[in-house]
């Protein structure tokens, strides 16, 4: 028995600036996660990912996170995927930053 | 120290202009990542969580005022204002944009500077004493041999897609402070009666299989040295594994051969290498070392020194834990410590760059040096310049009296900006360094090296840490792992696992009690945590860490 697919949002590193970024139902990158597609069905992740991964001169390292459904849009359910969304903890740098201007 | 040639100039910017259309064809989509990839790593560039990281190379450790300034320069303009010192005697920066790359790489290659093989399968930089050339306990400087070294490795064709990454470390003393036995290769100078050589150590390494470098020769003479390393590079090259990257490291051709068929293999190629090197090599070394004479020392009163000692105790504080012996008369080896308490270990803004760059021109004969503990040191200045020298690192936040203490902490990045990470490792060493501050132990507890990785890679060195911390992801949780014993000097070692590990706000807790339980059981005020631990063994700490354990077992 396969073991039953849990929700994902497609992910990736913006090629020109690094930093991180995430695979909208309309297929636009968003840099912020709850506007990130949240994929319940296998088969539909594999396409987004392949589809993301067709975009060689946007994105670098796409990939499937693990992600849940939240109030405002998908949530990151592991600590590595939340760091990711934020920024370091050392400085106020990355989307934590942006968030703050 | 070492200036480039022409043909070191003409090589750097060539392979500048090569990454810059590399780059360039990347964003207009004509290379592909997977074709990217490798040729951004030969030049120092990753990808990591949140952004590219531009790791650069610090040759031996060793740089001077106007390189110094030019990170400062580098990193106000085309990152956030700050670099981070690593234990490979690297500096990194955090935030670079893919197209700001090449005017970086650009910028520093105007001052002798670039990043090339800080990745990559090939042999990395070579670290070296920090205290080289300054040294009391020093044979000779290292330096010149080191820049042999580099200037062999660098580019070398037959090296540049071995089984995997090679870092070599070398000393010029006795103490050993380049923890030589945790790399590929590792270089300590010996004499033997009036000549000078090399004791050769091999397959030492960190990572997911710690192993302490075993003696290949224990004198070889300083001549041989390029056609020896040369040996054991193309042996490791035949003979390393390539069939399985974690077990391709040269520890594990040692590991899995016996140090005396690899050592064997290793002599029969010495016979052909040893041929093939004519003698050139020792006439650059001389040129070499012609560039690596010491500073002219001046001969002045200390009185200024004295006095700031007996009527500062800041100054004396400081003084205490942040000086070290040097060989000229009247002189002392400064560490100035970036590790602040509650700040991030290793890291320094441009404004703290700059400070440092001018005091090594004005006090310290134009030398700055980078350590493995991730410390910037000022390796001659004289006593009596000492006084000013505090007073201007303390207007920058640079004055912190830890050197050696417990809040003078090696940690990787970790999960706050390394893309393998399993757990966070800078917050770890944050909370460490302010709490026993706070509690009043510091002083107290004395010599303790603690060092902290985000993985299992062991980038933060935790095996060779009187207290190793470890940073795992147990089911999706950060847990942490403690070693206890690990050495990193000449007698080092690697620290054994105490017991299961400890979720991310049980780690100060923890540690208090390891360290309440040592200074309970310590003979004296002298001994220090490592000498009583290894006088007393595991157990008293075990039972300080585990309480419940130890009660149960009752
Ligand atoms: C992009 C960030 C980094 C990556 C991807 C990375 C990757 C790795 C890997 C994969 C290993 C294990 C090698 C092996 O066992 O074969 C390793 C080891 C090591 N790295 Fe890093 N590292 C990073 C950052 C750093 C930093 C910041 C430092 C210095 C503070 C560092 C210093 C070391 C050291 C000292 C070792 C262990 C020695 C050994 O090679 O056995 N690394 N690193
Ligand atoms: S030890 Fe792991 S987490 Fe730390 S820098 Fe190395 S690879 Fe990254």
């Amino acid at each position: 028995m396969s073991r039953r697919f849990t929700p994902k949002v497609v992910t990736a590193n913006d090629l020109l600036e690094g930093d991180v970024i995430y695979l909208t139902a309309d297929d636009r990158w968003s840099r912020a996660h709850h506007e990130a597609e949240l994929i319940e069905d296998e088969a539909h992740a594999q396409l987004r990912l392949l589809f993301a991964s067709g975009q060689p001169a946007r994105v670098v390292g796409a990939y499937l996170a693990e992600a849940k459904a939240g109030p405002d849009g998908p949530e990151p359910t592991h600590f590595r995927e939340a760091f990711r969304t934020r920024g370091p903890s050392n400085y106020p740098h990355g989307k934590q930053e942006a968030a703050n201007v | 120290m070492y200036d480039y040639n022409a043909f070191d100039r003409a090589f750097l910017a060539e392979r500048n202009a090569q990454f810059r259309s590399q780059v360039e064809r990347r964003i207009d989509g004509s290379l592909t990542e997977e074709e990217f990839r490798p040729l951004r790593l030969m030049n120092g560039l990753y990808l990591q969580l949140h952004a590219y990281m531009l790791r650069i190379c610090i040759p031996y450790g060793t740089l001077n005022p106007g390189q110094m300034r030019r990170f400062a320069e580098v990193a106000e303009r085309w990152d956030k204002g700050y670099g981070h010192f690593t234990t490979r005697q690297n500096i990194q920066l955090n935030w670079p944009k893919l197209k700001d790359v090449p005017d970086i790489l650009d910028s520093l290659g105007e001052v002798g500077i670039h990043a090339i093989q800080t990745s990559g399968n090939t042999i990395r930089n070579t670290t070296a004493d920090h205290f080289a050339g300054a040294a009391a306990d020093e044979i000779e400087d290292p330096r010149p041999v080191a820049e042999l070294i580099r200037q062999w490795s660098t580019d070398h064709a037959e090296f540049q897609f071995l089984p995997r990454k090679f870092k070599i470390a070398i000393t010029g003393s006795p103490n050993d402070r380049a923890v030589t036995r945790a790399h590929d290769i590792g270089l300590r100078m010996v004499r033997r009666g009036a000549e000078v050589g090399f004791e050769v150590l091999v397959g030492g390494g960190l990572g997911r299989t710690p192993m302490l470098g075993a003696v290949i020769r224990d004198f070889l003479p300083k001549a041989d040295l390029l056609p020896y390393l040369e040996a054991i590079v193309s042996t490791y090259n035949v003979m390393g594994r390539r069939d399985n990257k974690y077990k391709a490291r040269i520890k594990i051709t040692v590991f899995e051969n016996g140090i005396d068929v690899f050592k064997a293999a290793v002599e029969e190629r010495f016979v052909e290498t040893r041929a093939q090197f004519s003698g050139v090599d020792q006439q650059i070394l001389t040129e070499i070392e012609a560039q690596f004479t010491p500073p002219a020392f001046r001969n002045a009163p200390t009185e200024a020194f004295d006095a700031a000692l007996a009527s500062d105790p800041v100054f004396r504080a400081w003084a205490d834990t942040n000086l070290a012996e040097h060989r000229a008369p009247g002189y002392a080896i400064v560490t100035v410590s970036l590790k602040a308490h509650g700040e991030t270990p290793g890291d320094a803004s441009s404004a703290q760059m700059r400070l440092l760059a001018d005091l090594a021109e004005r006090y310290g004969h134009d030398e700055l040096r980078i350590s493995h503990e991730q410390n910037v040191i000022l390796p001659h200045v004289h006593k009596s310049d000492l006084p000013a020298i505090h007073a201007a690192l303390a207007g920058e936040g640079l004055a912190t009296a830890n050197v050696g203490l417990i809040s003078d902490i090696i940690a990787c990045p970790g999960m706050d900006y390394c893309a393998l990470a399993t757990a966070r490792s800078i917050p770890v060493a944050q909370e460490l360094a302010t709490h026993f501050r706070d509690i009043g132990l510091e002083q107290e507890i004395g010599a303790l090296k603690i060092k902290i990785s985000g993985c299992i890679n062991a980038c933060g060195h935790h095996h060779v840490g009187h207290i190793g911390i470890l940073g795992l992801d147990r089911a999706g949780v950060e847990n942490y792992q403690i070693t206890l014993g690990g050495d990193h000097t000449e007698t080092a070692a690697i620290g054994e696992r105490a017991g299961p590990g400890f979720a991310y706000d049980q780690v100060v807790p923890a540690i208090e009690r390891l360290l309440r339980a040592y200074l309970a059981q310590r003979d004296a005020p002298t001994e220090s945590f490592i000498d009583a631990f290894r006088r007393l063994g595991p157990a008293p700490f075990k039972a300080a860490l585990y309480p419940e354990e130890a009660r149960d077992a009752a």
